[in-house]
């Protein structure tokens, strides 16, 4: 058999980074979480047989599965050949001596389902109470979603050296903790599931927010964000309306992505984004998430969040934007998860509904407004104020102080488009 | 119309999934390329990478790689070019060379 009639279509995009992570979790499953590197390297090892032999022979039917065969083949051998010399996981440990019982434990450890709870055993390990969120985050996309250092380095804009170290250390942590995260135990994971929560939400964030210039990079870390938070839906235990309402607020804000960036891939603020671009399958899916969230007594940030996106998604122009519910929900959202990035949504819902005169009153009573200092769009909201207000002067003082600290080109085009703004008002001031 | 091999020789080195996704979407397009242009007589085989030599009339009996890793064939395609100066150009297109690897153009001999 030749190559395929379409090299690549039958792969979907980043099929084998995606396939590595949920074979590594897997086999860490299987090998013990002390031997993550052990893991890894057969990962790496499957890899290269699929490269070496897909060449020559095309994709196979079902590469995903190919794949698992042959990482389950590999981890076969290396059970078989270091058996006496390394121990495996504490919980297989018997399982794995006799050659009678070694294979049907592997077979069962790569059943679906068996996969599938490999996959939350692991998101559940890596947001390990010693490692900060950052670190978290970042060992997930590394080992969850086969990034390499260099691919997380460039999605969170920070050195190559500082992202080894991060997650050499995090995987150190991790390979330290004994055992994997015990899934079955309800208490446990209870405990657990926010810290999980927050890691999502932070690398969604980190997608929708974040500093990383180009926009495909972006994109991506919003979807694998959502891809790891499906399976969470799916668990009776992490089906909890936080997890829900999480779900719902990653649909409601992918679904404006389209429109983020127009037609020359400049920035568009929301109120000026071409709405008929929102995803409208997305804003349905996250209607539904909403409402499967809404049970029980618990109101997270997640909802208020959620609900915050799904009144902007609803309105079929900017100006038909209820700000009266959002300004509300930003109250709430103050009062259970105060921050200056949220004080400063709020400020800027205000404004909408009352003027640039309460917006700017707003700002000036952030408490704690120094740790925005550095936030460029801190300084923007502050210029559009002003530039509202009828002035054009000190709105340009700030447009110059958030061009200073644009993150990206983007940004920078962006900001120097509301600076150029400013001085076109000055100008036409009689 | 004459027969070519081409031995694929080295150009595995330990990269990302990602990466490593590209890499193989490059080799499907290449040969592509050239069986739409009537180059592929066979596209041929992958060869493991280990393996043993049998040697001497002792016959004995040693473990592979062969030679060191950056020689070691990885596998080959059967080509047809009209001589070797365009089955040599036409190997140029492989993505072998990006990774340090070398294409090796053979005349399959005429009887």
């Amino acid at each position: 058999m030749g190559p395929s009639e379409h090299p690549g279509e039958q792969l979907g995009d980043h099929l084998f980074r995606r396939e590595s992570g949920r074979i590594v979790a897997t086999l860490t499953r299987i090998f013990g979480v002390h031997n993550l590197a052990l893991a890894e390297d057969v990962v790496q090892d499957a890899f290269c047989r699929a490269l070496e032999v897909w060449k020559f022979r095309g994709v196979p039917e079902n590469p995903s599965a190919w794949l698992m065969v042959t990482a389950k083949n590999r981890a076969l051998d290396v059970l078989r050949r270091e058996r006496t010399a390394r121990t495996f996981a504490p919980e297989l440990g018997r399982f794995l001596e006799s050659e009678w019982t070694l294979s049907p434990a592997v077979e069962e450890n790569f059943a679906p389902h068996a996969i599938k709870d490999d996959q939350l055993r692991m998101m559940f390990s890596c947001c390990h109470p010693r490692l900060s969120e950052e670190a978290q985050v970042a060992l997930m996309l590394h080992i969850l979603c086969g990034f390499t250092v260099d691919e997380v380095a460039a999605a969170f804009v920070s050195s190559h050296a500082a992202m080894e170290k991060r997650i050499t250390r995090a995987k150190k942590i991790l390979a330290g903790s004994k055992k994997l995260f015990d899934i079955a135990d309800a208490h446990d994971f209870g405990a657990r599931l926010p810290a999980v929560h927050r890691a999502l939400y932070l690398l969604f964030n980190e997608g929708y927010h974040g500093a990383s210039a180009e926009s495909a990079v972006r994109a991506e870390l919003c979807r694998e964000a959502m891809r790891l938070v499906a399976p969470l839906r799916e668990h009776p235990l992490a089906a909890t309306p936080a997890t829900f309402a999480l779900s719902a607020l990653m649909s409601l804000h992918a679904a404006r992505l389209p429109a983020r960036l127009d037609s020359s891939g400049e920035l568009r603020s929301l109120g000026d984004q071409d709405r008929s671009q929102w995803d409208t399958n997305l804003v349905g899916e996250g209607q539904k998430l909403l409402d499967l969230s809404a049970s029980g007594p618990e109101l997270t940030e997640y909802h208020l969040e959620a609900a915050i996106a799904w009144a902007h998604a609803v309105a079929p122009r900017a100006e038909d934007t209820n700000w009266e519910m959002i300004v509300s929900l930003y109250d709430k959202l103050m009062a259970i998860r105060p921050s200056p990035v949220v004080a400063l949504n709020r400020a800027i819902a205000i404004a909408q509904r009352n003027g640039p005169e309460r917006g700017l009153e707003e700002i000036r009573a952030i408490a704690n407004s120094d740790r925005l200092a550095s936030y460029p769009f801190y300084h923007a909201a502050l210029g559009e104020f002003e530039l509202r207000a009828g002035r054009a002067d000190a709105a340009r003082d700030h447009f110059r102080a958030a061009l200073a600290l644009a993150r990206s080109p983007m940004e920078r085009t962006f900001l120097s488009h509301r600076l150029a703004a400013c001085t076109a008002a000055v100008t036409t001031v009689p | 119309m004459s027969e070519f091999v081409y031995l694929y020789r080295g150009g595995q080195t330990n990269r990302s999934p990602e990466a490593m996704q590209q890499t193989m979407q490059k080799w499907m397009a290449w040969f592509k390329d050239l069986g739409d242009k009537g180059h592929v007589k066979n596209v041929g085989q992958p060869l493991d990478r280990t393996g043993k030599v049998v040697r001497g009339k002792q016959k004995t009996i040693t473990d592979g790689p062969f030679a060191e890793a950056k020689d070691v064939v990885g596998g080959y395609s059967l080509i047809e070019a009209r001589d070797l100066e365009q089955a040599v150009e036409l190997s140029k297109g492989c993505p072998i060379f990006e990774f340090e690897g070398a294409v090796e153009v053979r005349p399959v001999m005429k009887m």
